[in-house]
C-alpha cells in the first residue's frame, strides 16, 4: 500500500519558491504600475473644512488626485457591512474617501496615483486638509459613560451594539452562593502586525471589460463579489487574487479596506494598472486592531470553588466603525466559559465607539479576553478560598460524558454553542505530567529563598473553530497524471498547499509530489468564504476529501469498464490504478483522465495511447461518453459544518520577574493542545509556536499606545515592540486527539489555539511570582514594576 | 524619468545595470528594475530585517540604502544563496529551514537566510543563545522563531559549500 499521508509531519511542498526568493507577494506584481499614496487624518475626530489638492496636481508624473467628490455611484456611499446584527444599534461604516468627518487618526481623506510610488508620496505631502477638531473619545471607559463627547458628531452616544443572555438563573445562584466576589479585568489595544503589509494591485482591460486584482486578503471570493456589486459590473468580469500572503491573523479579512476599493476603482477610472502597496505606518493607522476590553465580573461559589453562578458585564472598543458588527464580543461572550461548567451565566455587552482605530478579529479574536477573565477567575477563587487552583479547575470541568455540551448561548455563527468533543481532564494532566508540576513547584520554593521571584501559571480554553458556512474544492486529474486541487480561500502560511495535498494523495493514492494545490484564485474556483476563525483545514480540507472521493468514484467507473472488472475491484496505488489482487493490470491516472475524455483528436505524445484507452473505457456502449458521465476526471465539491468544533488545551508558564527593571523572562512555556485528528504535526506545532509567540508578545511587549487626542504615539517596530528570537523561550508540547464526531476527516481548527490562554498563563504566573493580582494586560516592565511597588 | 542616472550593480557574481532616480532605495532598485523581488519590504524603517542583503560580505538592510550607494560593491540577495548550477540544490541553511519547518508565510524567510549566512560565515559553531541574540534583529510573525533557531543550529552543525559569490 501506498504509505498513508494524513497525520504524517511530511516537509511543506511550498518551501522551495520561499527559500529561493521565488515567492510571488502582492507587491511582487506589477513593478512599473502606477502607484497610489493616500492622505489620512492626522487628527483623531474633526469636520473637514476644504481639501486643496492644486499644488499636488502639479508634480511631475500625477496622473489623479481624488476626493470623496470624486467618487460616484456605490463607491461614494459608506462601504458594507460584512457582519450584519439586529443588535447593533448603530451600524456605522466609514466612507472610501472621508466626506465632512474624519473619526480616527488614519482615515482616509485622498488618494493620489502617480507613475511611482516616490511621486504620488510628493503629491500627497502637498494636499492640504482644513479640519475643525471635534473632541475626540479615546479612552473605552469614558466613551460609555454617560455624557461623553461623541465619536461620531451626529449620534447621542457611543453605543454601537448591545447583547445580552442569559442561561439558568444567575441572581438566585448568586443570592444563594456561600461566596461571592466581583472583580474587574482589563485588556488594552493590541495589534496583528504581519510582516508583510496589506497591497493591492489591479488591472482593468477595457477592451473585455474585465478587471484582475491581485490582493494580500484573507477572503478573495468575499472581495470579488463586492467589488462587482460596487462597481456594477457582471461577476464573471472580476477576478480576484490571495498570491502568497505574507500573514495575515485577521487582519487581512476585512471587507472592505478603503484601499481595497479605491485602487481598483482608480485603474478603472484612470485605464491603467495601479497598485499600492502600505507602509508601515499606515499599517499601524490604517489597519483594523483588536483586544480593547474591560469586564466587570461577579461569581458566586461554594466553599469547595465550584461556581454556581457568573455574570460578566463588558464594554468591547469597537474603533471608529464596526464593519465587522458584533462578532467579537460575541466571541468573547460565548467562548467566556472555557472547559468550565457554568449553569448559571449572564452577560451584558456594550460594544463602543471611540477615535481610534477600528477594531475587528486577530489571532484569538474575543477568546485570549475571554480566557484571560475566566482564568483569572479560577485562580483568585482559589486564592480567596485557600485553594489549590488545580483542584478548582478539576471540581469545574465539564465531564467527557457530557458531550455534546450545551453552554447555553449563542455562538457567533448565530446557532447554539454546543461542545462537540472534549476530554479536559486529560488535557491538564498531559500538561502537569510535562510541566513535572510537582517538581517544578519545589524548584520554585528553593529559588524563592534564594530572593529570585519565580511563579507558575496555568490556563486553559476551549476554542470554536471551523464554522460554516462553507468552502469547497475542485479537484482534477490532468493527463499527465498531476492532481490539482484548488480552493478559494486565501493561505498566509498555514501549509494549505501540503495538508489538503496529503488529503488529496491519499484519497487518489499518488505521491504527494503528483498534487499541486493552487489556493485563493477566483479563476479557478469562485465560490468560497476565507481563511480566518481557524476554519480552513477543517472546512476546506472536508470539501477536498469529498472532491477527491468523487474523482476518485469517476476514475474507478472508466477504469473499471477499460479493465473489466467492478470498480470495487479498482485499487488505487503509487499514480496508477490496478486491479486488486493483479497488480500488472494497471493503468497510470493521466492515461485514465485521457481515457475519460474522448475527443478522438490526438494531442500530444501520449495521446495516441489515450485514445486506445477511451475506446476500450466505451467499447459496447451506445455512445462515447455513457449516459450521466462527465468527460474528464474532475470534480468541485463543497462541505458545509452543521456547527464548530471545539479545540482545546492548557498551557503552563514560569515566568521570572527582575524587580529592579521590571523585566520579565518566560523560563518555560509549555503547551498542552488537542484539536482532533492532526492531518500533519509538524504543520500544527509550527501554529502553536507563531500562537504563542503572539500571545507572549501581546501579554508583555505589544501595545498600541494612543495618546489622550487619539494618535498611536508608538507606530513603528523602533517603539512598538514585536517580540523576537531573543525573548521567545523554547516552547515545549504535548498533545492528546480527541476527534470530532462532526466530520469525515475528525478534525479541529488550530490556527489561533497558541494565542488565546497565553495571556492568562502569563498573567496567572506573575500573580504567582510578585503576590499581587495581574488583572490588566499588557503587562510591560513600566507595568511590573508598579505590580513590585504595590507588593511591597 | 526626471533626473534619472544609470546605476550598475554587482549582484549575486552577475552586473546588471538600470536607470533610477538617485533616491530609489537599494530594495526598491532590486525589486522593481532587476527584478529580484526575493528582498522583502516589511517596516521601510531599518527594524524587521526583511530586506537584509550581503555587500561586501556584510548584512545591509536595503530599505536604508539607495541603490547608487551600493555601486562598485558586491551584492549578495537570497537568490545568489543557492549553490550554481544545480537548479534543485539548496544551500545547507535553505535545505534546514526546509526540514525543521523554519518558515510560515516565507516572507521574512530571506532575510533570515541572510542574516543567519554572514552568523555561520563567522561563527560556524553558535550555540542557541548566540544564534537567538543574532537574529534579534529580523522579525517573524508566524513561527515564534523555535525552528528558525533550530534550523540555524542545524545548519551549522553541518559542512560548507561553495556559494555563488
Ligand atoms: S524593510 Fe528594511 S528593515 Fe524592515
Ligand atoms: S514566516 Fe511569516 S513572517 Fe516569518
Amino acid at each position: 500500500m501506498t504509505t498513508r499521508l494524513f497525520g504524517e509531519p511530511v516537509a511543506r511542498k511550498e518551501d522551495g519558491r520561499f527559500l529561493t526568493g521565488r515567492g510571488r507577494y502582492t507587491a511582487d506584481f506589477e513593478p512599473h504600475a502606477a502607484h497610489a499614496a493616500f492622505v489620512r487624518s492626522d487628527l483623531a475626530h474633526a469636520r473637514i473644512t476644504g481639501i486643496d489638492t492644486a499644488a499636488a496636481g502639479e508634480v511631475p508624473g500625477v496622473l489623479g488626485v481624488f476626493t470623496w467628490t470624486d467618487l460616484d455611484g456605490e463607491v461614494a456611499e459608506r462601504l458594507p457591512l460584512l457582519v450584519p446584527s439586529d443588535a447593533l444599534v448603530n451600524p456605522r461604516t466609514q466612507h472610501a474617501l472621508a466626506r465632512d468627518e474624519v473619526c480616527y487618526a488614519g482615515e482616509v481623506v485622498a488618494m493620489v496615483v502617480a507613475r511611482d510610488r516616490y511621486a504620488a508620496e510628493d503629491a500627497a505631502e502637498r494636499i492640504l486638509v482644513e479640519y475643525e477638531p471635534l473632541p475626540p473619545v479615546v479612552d473605552l471607559e469614558t466613551a460609555a459613560s454617560p455624557g461623553a463627547p461623541t465619536a461620531h458628531a451626529d449620534m447621542q452616544d457611543n453605543l454601537a451594539g448591545r447583547v445580552s443572555e442569559e442561561h439558568g438563573d444567575v441572581d438566585r445562584a448568586l443570592t444563594a452562593a456561600p461566596h461571592v466576589f466581583g472583580w474587574r479585568f482589563v485588556m488594552e489595544r493590541s495589534a496583528a502586525m504581519p510582516l508583510e503589509t496589506r497591497a493591492v494591485v489591479a488591472r482593468y482591460d477595457q477592451t473585455e471589460d474585465r478587471l484582475l486584482i491581485h490582493d494580500s486578503t484573507q477572503a478573495p471570493t468575499g472581495v470579488r463579489f463586492g467589488l462587482a456589486m460596487l462597481f456594477g459590473m457582471d461577476t464573471d468580469r472580476v477576478h480576484v487574487v490571495a498570491p502568497d500572503v505574507g500573514g495575515g491573523f485577521g487582519q487581512k479579512v476585512i471587507q472592505f479596506y478603503p484601499e481595497e476599493v479605491l485602487v481598483p476603482w482608480a485603474a478603472r477610472r484612470l485605464g491603467v494598472p495601479v497598485k499600492w502597496v502600505e507602509d508601515r505606518r499606515e499599517n499601524f493607522i490604517g489597519s483594523n486592531q483588536e483586544r480593547g476590553q474591560i469586564h466587570d465580573v461577579r461569581v458566586g461559589v461554594d466553599d469547595e470553588g465550584r461556581i454556581l453562578g457568573l455574570e460578566d458585564r463588558f464594554l468591547h472598543d469597537t474603533g471608529a466603525y464596526c464593519s465587522y458588527g458584533l462578532i467579537l464580543p460575541i466571541i468573547t461572550a460565548a467562548q467566556l466559559p472555557g472547559p468550565y461548567r457554568l449553569e448559571n451565566y449572564r452577560y451584558e455587552l456594550r460594544s463602543v465607539f471611540t477615535n481610534t482605530v477600528p477594531t475587528s478579529p486577530y489571532r484569538g479574536a474575543g477568546r485570549p479576553h475571554a480566557a484571560f477573565v475566566m482564568e483569572r477567575v479560577i485562580e483568585k477563587v482559589a486564592g480567596e478560598l485557600g485553594l489549590d487552583s488545580l483542584d478548582v479547575r478539576r471540581r469545574n470541568f465539564i465531564q467527557p460524558d457530557q458531550f455534546p455540551y450545551h453552554v447555553g448561548v449563542t455562538f457567533q455563527d448565530g446557532g447554539p454553542t454546543v461542545y462537540d468533543s472534549g476530554d479536559y481532564e486529560r488535557g491538564l494532566d498531559a500538561l502537569l505530567a510535562e510541566l513535572d508540576v510537582e517538581r517544578t513547584r519545589t524548584e520554585l520554593a528553593d529559588w524563592r529563598r534564594t530572593g529570585r521571584t519565580v511563579g507558575l501559571g496555568v490556563a486553559g480554553y476551549v476554542e470554536g473553530t471551523g464554522i460554516g458556512p462553507y468552502e469547497g474544492a475542485s479537484v482534477s486529474i490532468d493527463p499527465d497524471g498531476t492532481v490539482s486541487v484548488a480552493t478559494a480561500h486565501g493561505t498566509q502560511g498555514q501549509a494549505h498547499e501540503t495538508v489538503f495535498a496529503q488529503i488529496a494523495a491519499d484519497e487518489l493514492g499518488t505521491p504527494l509530489e503528483g498534487v499541486r494545490v493552487t489556493t485563493g484564485d477566483t479563476r479557478r474556483l469562485g465560490f468560497g468564504v476565507g481563511t480566518y476563525a481557524s476554519r480552513t483545514a477543517v472546512v476546506a480540507g472536508n470539501a477536498v476529501l469529498r472532491a477527491a472521493q468523487e474523482v476518485r468514484r469517476q476514475a474507478a467507473s472508466v477504469a473499471a469498464r477499460i479493465l473489466e472488472v467492478a470498480p470495487e475491484d479498482v485499487v488505487f496505488q503509487d499514480g496508477s490504478v490496478h486491479v486488486a489482487g493483479a497488480p500488472d493490470r494497471r493503468i497510470p491516472l493521466g492515461r485514465l483522465a485521457m481515457a475519460s475524455n474522448p475527443t478522438r483528436y490526438a494531442f500530444g505524445r501520449d495521446a495516441e495511447e489515450g485514445a486506445r484507452l477511451s475506446q476500450l473505457a466505451y467499447a459496447g456502449g451506445d455512445r462515447p461518453l455513457p449516459e450521466g458521465s462527465r468527460p474528464g476526471l474532475a470534480a468541485v465539491e463543497y462541505y458545509s459544518p452543521t456547527s464548530g468544533v471545539f479545540g482545546f488545551g492548557f498551557h503552563g508558564a514560569v515566568v521570572e520577574v527582575d524587580p529592579e527593571t521590571g523585566e520579565v523572562r518566560v523560563l518555560r512555556y509549555v503547551v498542552h493542545h488537542d484539536s482532533g485528528r492532526v492531518i500533519n504535526p509538524m504543520v500544527v506545532e509550527g501554529q502553536i509556536h507563531g500562537g504563542v509567540a503572539q500571545g507572549i508578545g501581546g501579554a508583555l511587549y505589544e501595545r498600541i499606545a494612543y495618546g489622550p487626542e487619539g494618535q498611536v504615539q508608538n507606530a513603528s517596530f523602533m517603539d512598538f515592540l514585536l517580540v523576537s528570537a531573543a525573548e521567545m523561550p523554547r516552547i515545549e508540547q504535548v498533545h492528546t486527539e480527541t476527534p470530532s464526531p462532526n466530520n469525515p476527516l475528525g478534525i479541529k481548527g488550530v490556527g489561533e489555539a497558541g494565542t488565546i490562554p497565553v495571556s492568562a498563563a502569563i498573567a496567572n504566573a506573575l500573580s504567582d511570582a510578585l503576590g499581587v493580582p495581574v488583572d490588566r494586560m499588557p503587562v510591560m516592565p513600566e507595568d511590573v514594576l508598579a505590580l513590585v511597588r504595590a507588593a511591597e | 524619468m526626471t533626473g534619472a542616472v544609470d546605476i550598475t550593480l554587482l549582484v549575486n557574481g552577475k552586473t546588471y545595470t538600470g536607470r533610477a532616480e538617485p533616491r530609489v532605495t537599494l530594495a526598491d532598485f532590486l525589486r522593481d528594475e532587476l527584478r529580484l523581488t526575493g528582498t522583502h519590504l516589511g517596516c521601510e524603517h531599518g527594524a524587521c530585517g526583511a530586506c537584509t542583503v550581503l555587500m561586501d560580505g556584510r548584512t545591509v538592510r536595503s530599505c536604508l540604502l539607495f541603490a547608487v550607494q551600493a555601486q562598485g560593491h558586491d551584492l549578495a540577495t537570497v537568490e545568489g544563496l543557492a549553490p550554481a548550477g544545480g537548479a534543485e540544490g539548496l544551500h545547507p541553511l535553505q535545505e534546514a529551514f526546509h526540514r525543521m519547518h523554519a518558515l510560515q508565510c516565507g516572507f521574512c524567510t530571506p532575510g533570515f537566510l541572510m542574516s543567519a549566512y554572514e552568523l555561520l560565515q563567522s561563527n560556524p559553531r553558535p550555540t542557541e543563545e548566540e544564534v537567538r541574540t543574532w537574529l534579534s534583529g529580523n522579525l517573524c510573525r508566524c513561527t515564534g522563531y523555535q525552528n528558525i533557531v533550530e534550523a540555524v543550529l542545524a545548519a551549522a552543525a553541518e559542512p560548507e559549500p561553495e556559494a555563488h559569490q
